[in-house]
């Protein structure tokens, strides 16, 4: 009996690898025969390089170009920002839910400005801020505040009636009730536009970092072009994807432990 | 006694007795005195901090509208505009089919979509090199790059309207004996197209700024070539006005894809 439920597990837990296995498999397939092409000639490896020689690149990257403190550049042009969009985006959208005229004159504007295509203003902060890290931080600010602000008045105005009603019940002052009741409620709704902002953060940094070629990541995709070392140009790109899809997993699954289980 | 009983719908200020629109009025005013007051500053005061960087509103509008009066600018807009529109052509097909794909099979959902959904987000710009040397210097790497732009969130929403497909339409096509391609055409394509209409609309967001990114970055026509240009000639007036027009561009652009998939909605009622 217990066999056949071990077995039975077995199957299960076989079905459920399946599609993962499928998926990585096929990327896998895709790269050998990607490297086969190459070696049989059919792609010109002087414009897509050896999948073999893109993972030997790896190494030459974090020795040589020192990609961990390139990474490290970014990821604190990126924090700064970061921060500067959660202080700024809670606070503004307190402020929008408190006084509900201001909300109203201006929520739609925000959710224009969440829309337009801010990272072409670059030239223009370049002019005002320099070819300084103050350029891509605040192209980052620019990119992920809206997300924030908008976020943070739906989650405050989606608190439950009920809750509300429990904290005049105690008579808290206005202070409490806000510390109490409405700011917690309301913390996953607005970390779900933290989430947001930090994305759009992310991508403005990075992008502005390679248009502008200065600081980290972006700067090192722009050298490793002009010098044409493309097998150390495919694996700082495959370094800066993994990069980010490490950042979206990490807020995804924080997102998901500050979400109430319904 | 009957009129007592029935309650008045108060009616919603309009005009000038609506204070949401006098706000708004006073904040406009406030931002185009507030910017004015610092341009004349910057020509009081020679050592001005943003001396240059913020023009008069006047001198705005005299860029505006020797823009618009410009032959050479509509040029530029219609190689950008052309560029954007295969890219999305490009990218947006493929993506729907992914979509359709993704969406009727679970097993290849779970398999691919996480790829998507992570790689999505990701920043596109950083292709571009890639893009250069496989379709050079020229409108290719462009359109390549509004093409890898748009594709994402076109396959990601198909597949999410893929699969919130009534169930019974599909019985209804199967009982039919519809071959695939009637499938695509006669069921999921027509009961799909919101979501599809709202991934094109998220789709041309992102193939408007990744191309226009890569043509302020390496090109000598489009939009994105006249605002660098601008940016190298410290031509502020024409900046700004080359970001306005291309700001209500956008974001007309936006709004006519979303009054598609209204005009679809009101007709599917």
């Amino acid at each position: 009996m217990s066999d056949a439920a071990a077995t039975g597990s077995a199957g299960d837990l076989g079905r459920r690898a399946m599609p993962a296995v499928l998926g990585l498999g096929s990327f896998i397939v895709f790269l050998l025969v990607v490297e086969i092409l190459i070696r049989v000639g059919l792609i010109n490896r002087y414009i897509v390089p050896l999948p073999s020689q893109i993972a030997g690149a790896f190494e030459r990257i974090i020795v040589e170009e020192d990609i961990i403190g390139r990474f490290q550049l970014t990821f604190s042009e990126a924090l700064r920002a970061g921060v500067m969009i959660t202080v700024v985006g809670i606070l503004a959208g307190i402020f929008l839910y408190r006084f509900d005229l201001w909300r109203r004159a201006t929520e739609t504007w925000i959710a224009a400005l969440a829309s337009a295509p801010t990272v072409l203003m670059y030239p223009l902060f370049l002019v005002i801020f320099g070819r300084s890290a103050w350029t891509i931080i605040m192209m980052g600010f620019v990119a992920g505040l809206p997300p924030v602000i908008l976020k943070t008045i739906e989650g405050l105005a989606g608190t439950r009636r009920v809750l509300i009603n429990v904290g005049r019940s105690f008579n808290l002052t206005p202070t409490q009730q806000f510390t109490k009741i409405l700011l917690p409620a309301a913390l996953p709704t607005i970390f779900v536009g933290i989430r947001l902002g930090l994305i759009f953060t992310l991508i403005n940094v990075v992008g502005i970092e390679y248009l502008i070629n200065f600081g980290g990541l972006g700067q090192l995709i722009t050298d490793l072009a002009e010098r044409y070392d493309q097998p150390a140009l495919y694996a700082t790109i495959c370094f800066v994807i993994a990069v980010s899809v490490c950042f979206f997993i990490i807020t995804e699954w924080i997102e998901r432990w500050l979400t109430p289980v319904e | 006694m009957a009129d007592a009983g029935r309650v008045i719908a108060a009616s919603p200020p309009r005009g000038w007795a609506d204070p949401v629109l006098r706000l708004r009025v006073a904040i406009v005013l406030f931002v185009l005195v507030a910017w004015e007051t610092i341009a004349w500053s910057a020509t009081v005061w020679p050592n001005f901090l943003y001396r240059d960087v913020i023009p008069s509103w006047l001198a705005i509008g005299k860029g505006v509208a020797t823009l618009l009066a410009n032959p050479e600018y509509y040029w530029h807009l219609g190689v950008t505009a052309s560029e954007i529109g295969t890219g999305l052509v490009i990218g947006g097909l493929p993506g729907i089919v992914v979509g359709i794909l993704l969406g009727s099979n679970r097993t290849l959902a779970k398999a691919y979509e996480p790829y998507l959904y992570y790689l999505g987000p990701t920043p596109k710009i950083i292709f571009f090199p890639i893009m250069i040397m496989w379709f050079g210097v020229g409108p290719g790497s462009k359109v390549a790059m509004g093409a890898i732009s748009c594709f994402f969130p076109i396959a990601l929403s198909a597949a999410a309207g893929m699969r919130q497909i009534d169930k019974v339409l599909i019985r209804v096509g199967k009982s039919f004996r519809a071959n695939t391609w009637q499938m695509a055409t006669k069921i999921y394509l027509p009961a799909m197209r919101l979501p599809v209409v709202n991934g094109v609309r998220l789709g041309l967001g992102v193939a408007i700024i990744g191309t226009l990114l890569a043509e302020t970055r390496l090109s000598n026509r489009g939009v994105g070539f006249l605002i660098q240009q601008a940016y190298s000639l410290f031509d502020m007036p024409r900046m700004y006005a080359m970001l306005i027009v291309l700001f209500v561009l956008a974001i007309g652009a936006n709004a006519l894809v979303g009054r598609i998939g209204r005009f679809d909605a009101i007709q599917q009622r």
